[in-house]
């Protein structure tokens, strides 16, 4: 097998279905204005709004029906 | 942490070779014991590659007749294990099929019967259950990390960085346990419960063991780590929820809430990166991730059923 010289490794990942993960240290504005700065190598942002950890995904997105899911 | 107590002749026989080192006291056939003396006896085998006993000499680890009756042990477990987690045919595109094979498992849950209905003895019993695993916290799957090619290689560590504090031992996931049962009340030293747990915790603490000291399993290794970081958060959460109801610890409950949060991330990066990028390098893994889900899932169901048969046999 031959290994690729640059491999893709990007700063933003949309999860079909689910959150945005976010590589690096940033600051997000959840939706009431309060900033909250990541504390993680990558960290996982709600995209489906029904978090209880906003503005961070909790896994609650895989008990919405597929309709609701991002 | 000293060699456990003997649940029968193997483990019995085998705590006799690790005290003096003299190997002919092993018996031949080691499926004569049953199942609890077999799986304790592989899990004190594996110890000796993690931390080691305090009363066993370090040279056992690499003693051939000992790591002989590992791999009897091993052989047999790995054929049970194959042949209760028989996983489907591979489906496309991967990270999707994976998913729902994990979210389409309908297995018990201890988290929601703490949830809602256990009383503190009995949820004290499941962390003291739980610490055979947390306080080595990713430990299994980091025997993996040389084992793999450049992309799933980085993918596994930038997961297991995490896992690990960033290199701060205040945030490492073990030590997070550790200062929830230090705050418990219960005893944090590495191992201070074997002589307790049910066989059930000891087949899955060498499951992962087991998958993670071959490289041959390797697929299976990383395919558990996506199976247990994808059905994690939302039992967390349950968990956090239920020591909050029972008023235990703030620090037991961070501990539960940090896992909602890492492993929301975690599934992510396990599924679609670390497994995606192993199966994109080794089209062959595929079904043996699918494998180690499988093994990982019905190891947690049984040792689930196991623990809600013998807490609604109190009430």
């Amino acid at each position: 097998m031959t290994e690729p010289i640059e491999f893709d490794h990007p700063d933003v990942v949309l999860c079909p279905g689910g959150p945005l993960l976010l590589r690096g240290d940033h600051v997000v504005e959840d939706a009431d204005g309060t900033p909250h700065r990541t504390t993680r190598p990558v960290s996982a942002v709600c995209r489906c709004g029904k978090s209880a950890d906003q503005p961070w995904c909790d896994g609650t997105h895989k008990v919405l029906p597929d309709k609701l899911r991002p | 942490m000293r060699i456990p107590k003997a649940r029968g002749e193997l483990s019995e026989a085998l705590a006799a070779v690790l005290h003096d080192g003299a190997t002919t006291a092993l018996p031949a056939d080691v499926d004569a014991t049953d199942e609890t003396d077999r799986q304790l006896s592989l899990w004190t085998l594996y110890e000796l590659s993690y931390r080691g006993f305090d009363d066993v000499d370090d040279e056992l680890e690499w003693q051939p007749e000992l790591l002989t009756l590992r791999r009897t042990l091993e052989r047999r477990f790995e054929a049970e294990l194959r042949e209760a987690f028989a996983p489907p045919e591979p489906a496309e595109p991967f990270a999707d099929a994976l998913f729902a094979l994990i979210e389409g498992f309908d297995g018990a849950s201890v988290a929601s019967f703490v949830q809602r209905d256990a009383t503190a003895e009995q949820t004290l019993e499941l962390l003291r259950y739980r610490t055979i695993y947390h306080l080595k916290e990713a430990d299994p799957t980091a025997w993996v990390v040389p084992r793999l090619t450049t992309g799933p290689k980085a993918a596994l560590m930038e997961l297991q960085y995490d896992e690990y504090g960033c290199g701060d031992p205040n945030r490492l996931h073990s030590h997070l346990f550790v200062r929830g049962l230090e705050a418990t009340g219960l005893r944090s030293e590495y191992g201070a419960y074997i002589d307790d747990v049910p066989v059930e915790v000891l087949a899955q603490n060498n499951a992962m063991s087991l998958f993670g000291l071959h490289r041959r399993l390797r697929g299976a290794a990383l395919g558990h780590l996506a199976a247990f970081e994808a059905t994690s958060s939302l039992p967390s959460r349950r968990m956090a929820q239920g020591l909050e109801r029972l008023g235990l610890p703030a620090e037991m409950i961070a501990y539960y809430e940090e896992h909602v949060e890492a492993d929301a991330v975690h599934e992510q990066l396990a599924v679609r990166t670390i497994c995606g990028a192993l199966v994109s390098d080794e089209p062959a893994q595929a079904g043996e991730v699918a494998f180690g889900a499988l093994a990982c899932l019905g190891l947690e169901d049984r040792f689930a059923r196991r623990m809600l048969a013998d807490w609604s046999a109190e009430t």
